[in-house]
């Protein structure tokens, strides 16, 4: 079964023969790794991707039923060598442990960003709620965020 | 490009799902409405339905379960809408959290996590039918119905009772799809809903309940504890029977819930805590509807 999405910009073909995740086809066959696997279940949110517009665990889509999406990965976010604000951000605040978790945060915090620019510390625990770090890294985190949130757009 | 072809990236996720027979074809629909879904079910009765796939991907992804046919309906655009009348299927979790019904936009908030509510759909939800299904005790106590179509014999609105009829057991025939849930007129404004379950954010319930108070007296709803979504109508009875709403009612109605829930120990927790937390929740739904 062949499959077109954009990804990051790009209209990329691949071709399944079964059920397989696009996680598993990001990985295996695009030559994407920085969306992490980890749970497959939904439950841990390293690997969200931003796919229409949504984030959403792309561990939990079939990757033949992504035709026609708009599919932005980690590896999309930086433009011309130039990090994303997110990711700035979160060097800036020291945000990463093991950094495993660190590209599904940077996903689901820049389309938090996108639809809210100045988002509530609630509201940006509630956005970054499906995602988990194992560090104990969540303070750090939310501090990057504020900060974004804080600035003028 | 070979699906299931190991790369310098660390193991292949294909591999180990599909160790076996990853390379069989499935066959695969995105059906693009809802004739055209509806045809498809006619012509493959077997054919699993692919909706946000927060179910289905996970049976795929770690009990290695292989479907051969699918029909994605998340194209199809009827089943996205929410009327006055009845909820469209494909309507997701993230959309419900905004509707008006105060119980059941509470439980959309509860599934998941953002990632999954963005996913997830209440078609899913009913068609899944797990005794611990979020959006299911807000059905019962709205004793909203069912609604399935088939191309052969058309729409069929099915009371929820006779929908789900054990865990993971509904009475949708093969060659049909659900479309929808009917919204009955005038529900109760004084709804609320809670759960229980081990931490805040995603978590599967342990214990759910759904409480309205409307002219008819009360209504409550239960979740994961009994095979289906249940009604506690004895507790319903007696708490309808009383004119004021004592300390001294409620804990008799507690006793009643507890006492009426049929609930299973299994590996989320135990026969004994689910009835005391029914009772609690029960108890506790009906004062928040009172306040």
């Amino acid at each position: 079964m062949n499959v077109t999405i954009t990804l990051n910009g790009e209209a990329r073909m691949f071709d399944v023969a079964g059920p397989e995740s696009l996680l598993s086809v990001l990985r295996n066959d695009l030559d994407l790794p920085g969306t992490k696997d980890a749970c497959e279940q939904g439950e841990c949110g390293s690997c969200t991707v931003n796919m229409d517009g949504e984030a959403l665990c792309s561990c939990l889509v079939m990757a033949v039923d992504a035709d026609g999406s708009i599919v932005l990965t980690v590896e999309g976010l930086s433009s011309e060598g130039e990090l994303h604000a997110v990711q700035d951000a979160m060097l800036k605040h020291g945000a990463v442990q093991c950094g495993f978790c660190t590209p599904g945060i940077v996903v689901a915090g820049s389309r938090l960003l996108e639809s809210n620019p100045h988002p509530t510390e609630i509201e940006i625990r509630e956005a970054l709620s499906g995602n988990i770090c194992r560090c104990t890294g969540y303070g750090a985190i939310l501090r990057a965020f504020e900060d974004l949130a804080a600035e003028e757009s | 490009m070979g699906v299931g072809v190991s790369t310098s990236y660390g193991r292949s996720y294909s591999d180990r799902a599909f160790a076996t027979d990853y390379r069989m074809p499935m066959e695969f629909t995105a059906a693009a409405n809802l004739d055209e879904l509806l045809d498809v079910k006619a012509q493959q009765p077997d054919a699993q339905l692919l909706a946000g796939g927060t179910d289905l991907m996970v049976a795929v992804n770690l009990a290695h379960h292989r479907p051969e046919q699918i029909v994605s309906l998340g194209r199809v655009e009827e089943l996205k809408d929410v009327g006055s009348a009845r909820i469209g299927a494909g309507t997701t979790w993230a959309r419900l959290e905004q509707c008006q019904y105060t119980a059941l936009a509470q439980a959309a908030r509860t599934v998941g996590s953002p990632q999954i509510r963005a996913a997830g759909t209440i078609g899913g939800n009913i068609g899944t039918a797990s005794p611990a299904g979020d959006g299911l005790p807000w059905i019962a106590a709205a004793d909203a119905e069912i609604i399935v179509e088939s191309k052969e014999r058309g729409e069929r609105i099915v009371p929820w009772r006779e929908f789900f009829t054990g865990v993971k057991r509904t009475s949708l025939a093969s060659d049909e799809v659900i479309t929808g849930v009917t919204i009955p007129d005038n529900l109760p404004d004084a709804q609320e809903f809670a759960k229980v379950g081990t931490r805040n954010a995603m978590v599967i319930a342990t214990v759910s309940c759904v409480v309205m108070r409307g002219d008819d007296g009360f209504r409550v709803a239960l979740g994961s504890v009994a095979p289906t979504p249940m009604r506690a109508t004895r507790a319903e009875e007696m708490i309808n029977a009383e004119s004021t709403i004592s300390d001294a009612v409620l804990e008799e109605f507690g006793r009643i819930v507890q006492d009426e829930v049929q609930p299973i120990t299994d590996h989320r927790s135990t026969e004994a805590y689910r009835r005391h937390a029914a009772g609690v929740l029960a108890r506790r739904l009906v004062k928040r509807t009172l306040q």
